[in-house]
């Protein structure tokens, strides 16, 4: 179906094509759409007779991301492996709630919080933590209170609150994203109707970073555009760069004035370390620069749907803040009021409990370690399988929950067809998802996709 | 001094500027748009700021109150702005049902907290359809409605807004006059374009039905029109049962898709039946339409932002497309919608000896309300306060349009500190026995000073 080959992006554009030969044709039964359905369907309402408003619409593709859990589950063979969403799993595959989520609320729930809305901007308590967290509580970005901080829907809402305020402040500006990118962030920025580019990102033919044509691609960009940077664990590669790589990153960025504009859904999930994952951020920080960081609990905290984030915006200014916090609630009021409480106040609670705070960063880097874990038994599953001496280093280079493993759109769904390992088509794999028992399987996945998967399938295949 | 074109200029902080400037100007008469103005210091420069051109945004008209109300050492100082319920004692309340169903949460430790699908909770939005459209709706037995769950009643107007401003023809919406003082907002950046038809009646201080029917008469076929389901925010005037047909029969003969906001079923009348009878009738004549449904009142759930969106569609096959397109319209906003509300709702709707419990408490809310609205009528009248106050009674739900105006409001925030917006509105969810003697003193003494 030619709908299925449109990207998300264009499919409202085909509903709006049709909407509008709908309206040439009128209303009346001469509409080819719209005979066969009124014919069948008299009743002694006429009211009944009068055919769907919205008869023209479309049935709109799955999320490409969202609908691998669905296909997933709908697949009945027991060797099935989800490595599809983001979401972390324990070593036997069971999702985690952290025991220090669970004592939070407990707590709540002993203390008998109300429900009262929250400001606009949200938990007080959540975004002095959440920006202390980013930036480090002694920070003088904190301490001159430059940081405009307002609680957000997780990271797609904070990101959205962000693309707004681009486009109403900064009409015409443009935000460069990474090629490739998590693949919500163009949906964000074309419904916010912001403009975006690409920047050269992942090397295929090392999977690792084209460092070259990053740096080129932003010094090409219109002086004043926003470059979205992932702070730690890119995603969907793992692929970071270094520290001195950041430091050039932060050098042509400030050269050319452009804003950067950090998204930071993994900050203590990729290292273990808040502190250590907060360095690209940090360094942006010791510059001096106005920037926005979209940060998410989803990961870290386990908090995936409580939908709890927030947007900071770093300001030369504590005056420059109070403006800037005062027009992103003016942007959040007419989206959803006010933000949701329950998550906010885990946080807060975890956040502002010394005792609970470490137990946070405990739980935290056994997360992170059992994914280092399962890369160095994927790897060495790999290498001792594969003969063909082909580099699989880049699995233990890659960092986070996420890794690309360059496999093409052929290769994986080879994986899924053939061995129902489910990812997404970009051949991005969630290590989170994966059990140090199935490291095995999933050589033998990879290694047979990798090798055949052009031999398999003999339709002409989209590359 | 330097003069600079800002539209045309090559640096991104001028051209900033310039669109501000073109965001100021009215035309061409404005003096702004004749002179040309200053290159500014901040302009592409470092040390200048990048956000140099952002004003401070005013507070939110009814948030706002709130804000100021805080602000306030008065010991006599008394919220009626935001429409939050309070107890006699003055406190908010949660309802024991609902931490009853938080314990039972708690305790299930086969609990976890995966993303939701992009709609939702399901079991949450099967249970808020039947509530509204009624267990028995054949809309729900023919699969004609699609539920999303949304954040509150706010959201789930904006992802409705949106929806209709992509795919539906007519991209203008009609909402009363007055209306609560967000929906104008919502509307137009879900990118519809706005209009009113005419509502409060301020001579009556009731409905101008009149004005409504020739308002909605003129309206071109197919545009869609906000309706308050009940207890109407912020007059509490609600069209009667006969009213809501005539206003039905005219819709369906024009074509015009009705969108209703109900935020306080159960809670205008202490029946949800009842409540839900102006929405149910549209749906009976097997037309389509749109319902933004929130919890935060009659569950008083108002920060877990709990609320769903239901469209009612003509065939199951479109409800499935619609459903489709809403998950475009939502996976950009914030992916996939809170858990924990939304739970809350499912344990206590599903379970018959918590929703009885929870009728109960429905009921007492909506009780102590229309008592308080007796006992403001009586300290009124008792005072001999000047001029007509049965709308006091009349009017239902958490809101009564006093009549007063911005000067008389502010007025008795200053000396009497009471707290309300500034179109007259005051929450009587906000007032108690002791305190409606003052507020009773504060009318009393704004009616009657003298101009």
């Amino acid at each position: 179906m030619a709908s299925s080959m449109l990207s998300l992006g264009s499919t409202s554009l085909l509903t709006r094509e049709i909407n509008k030969d709908k309206l040439k044709l009128g209303n009346s039964g001469s509409n080819p759409f719209l005979k066969a359905k009124s014919s069948s369907r008299v009743t002694m309402m006429t009211v009944a007779v009068k055919p769907s408003r919205f008869e023209g619409i479309t049935m709109a593709p799955p999320d490409p991301i969202l609908g691998v859990s669905e296909a997933f589950k709908a697949d009945t063979n027991e060797l099935k492996l989800n490595l599809g969403v983001g979401a972390y799993r324990t070593e036997e595959l069971q999702p985690y709630v952290l025991n220090v989520v669970k004592k939070a609320e407990n707590l709540m729930l002993e203390r008998g919080d109300n429900k009262e809305y929250l400001p606009i901007e949200g938990l007080a308590a959540f975004n002095k933590a959440t920006a202390e967290l980013l930036f480090g509580a002694n920070h003088p970005i904190i301490k001159e209170q430059k940081v405009a901080t307002i609680q957000g829907l997780s990271g797609t809402g904070s990101l959205r609150l962000a693309a707004a305020l681009i486009e109403r402040y900064f009409p015409g500006a443009k935000v460069l994203i990474s090629s490739p990118t998590w693949g919500n962030h163009k949906n964000i920025f074309n419904d916010a109707k912001v403009p975006w580019s690409e920047y050269r990102y992942y090397d295929p033919k090392t999977i690792g970073l084209d460092f070259e044509g990053m740096i080129a691609d932003i010094k090409e960009a219109p002086e004043g555009s926003f470059i979205l940077l992932h702070g730690c664990a890119h995603n969907p590669t793992g692929i970071d760069p270094t520290p001195e790589q950041w430091v050039k990153i932060a050098d042509v960025i400030q050269e050319k004035n452009h804003i950067p504009f950090f998204d930071v859904a993994y900050q203590g999930f990729a290292s273990g370390s808040l502190d250590e994952d907060a360095a690209s951020v940090r360094l942006f920080a010791e510059r001096g620069m106005e920037f926005f960081v979209a940060q998410s609990y989803s990961k870290n905290l386990g908090l995936y749907a409580e939908r709890i984030g927030a947007i900071n915006v770093v300001c030369s200014s504590a005056d420059a803040a109070t403006r800037v916090k005062s027009q992103l609630k003016r942007i959040a009021r007419p989206m959803y009021s006010n933000p949701p409480v329950h998550g906010a106040r885990i946080v807060a609670n975890v956040v502002g409990d010394a005792t609970m705070f470490n137990e946070w960063k405990a739980e935290m880097e056994m997360m992170a370690g059992r994914i280092k874990t399962v890369r160095q038994e994927l790897y060495d599953s790999l290498v001792s399988k594969d003969k063909s001496g082909k580099d699989w280093s880049f699995i233990l280079k890659q960092i986070g929950m996420f890794s690309f493993t360059g496999l093409n759109k052929a290769q994986s769904d080879n994986m899924t067809n053939k061995w129902h390992v489910y990812m997404t088509k970009d051949g991005r794999i969630s290590l989170a998802g994966l059990s140090l028992a199935k490291c095995e399987y999933l050589a033998d996945a990879i290694i047979d996709s990798y090798h055949n998967a052009l031999l398999y399938w003999k339709t002409p295949i989209e590359l | 001094m330097k003069t600079i074109d800002f539209s045309s200029s090559s640096s991104p902080s001028d051209r900033r500027i310039g669109a501000l400037l073109r965001h100021l100007t009215s035309g061409a008469d404005s003096p702004i748009a004749k002179s040309s103005v200053l290159a500014s210091p901040t302009s592409g420069v470092t040390g200048g700021s990048v956000f140099a051109h952002l004003v401070q945004a005013p507070e939110d008209p009814i948030l706002g109150v709130t804000v100021a109300y805080n602000k306030d050492p008065s010991p006599i100082k008394l919220n009626l702005g935001v429409g939050a319920y309070r107890t006699e004692e003055g406190k908010p309340l949660v309802l024991n049902v609902v931490r009853k169903a938080e314990q039972q949460l708690i305790n299930d430790r086969s609990r976890i907290k995966e993303y939701l699908p992009i709609v939702g909770l399901v079991e949450f939005n099967k249970l808020s359809a039947k509530l509204i459209l009624g267990d028995d709706s054949p809309a729900i037995r023919e699969n004609r409605v699609t539920t999303v769950e949304c954040l509150s009643g706010t959201g789930s107007l904006r992802v409705g807004g949106e929806f209709l401003a992509k795919h539906y023809h007519q991209k203008t919406i009609y909402i009363t006059q007055p209306t609560w003082g967000n929906h104008p907002k919502i509307f137009t950046l879900a990118g519809l374009t706005v209009k009113t038809y005419r509502y409060y009646d301020p001579s009556t201080r009731g409905l101008n039905f009149q004005g409504l029917l020739e308002d909605l008469g003129a309206a071109p076929p197919g545009s869609i029109v906000l309706l308050h389901a009940c207890a109407h925010n912020p007059t509490g005037v609600d069209p009667t049962i006969q009213q809501w047909e005539q206003i039905r029969k005219l819709m369906r003969s024009k074509g015009l898709m009705p969108f209703f906001d109900s935020a306080y079923q159960g809670f205008a009348s202490g029946s949800l039946d009842t409540d839900a009878k102006p929405i149910r009738m549209f749906v009976a004549d097997g037309g389509e339409c749109l319902v933004a449904q929130s919890y935060a009142k009659n569950m008083g759930l108002y920060g877990e932002r709990v609320g769903a969106l239901s469209i009612v569609c003509k065939s199951a096959d479109v409800a499935g497309k619609v459903e489709s397109q809403l998950k475009l319209v939502i996976r950009p906003m914030y992916s996939s919608p809170p858990i924990h509300g939304a739970s809350i709702v499912a344990v206590i709707l599903r379970d018959k000896n918590l929703f009885h419990e929870w009728t109960l408490e429905l009921k007492a809310m909506a009780d102590r309300i229309i008592s308080m609205r007796k006992q403001l009528f009586e300290a009124l009248r008792a005072r001999g306060t000047p001029g007509d106050w049965t709308h006091i009674i009349k009017q239902i739900g958490m809101f009564t349009f006093t009549g007063l105006n911005p000067a008389q409001v502010s007025f008795m925030t200053k000396e009497y500190h009471i707290y309300m917006t500034s179109d007259g509105r005051i929450s009587m969810a906000g007032l108690s026995s002791k305190t409606v003697p003052h507020l009773a003193d504060a009318i009393h003494a704004v009616v009657t000073k003298a101009v």
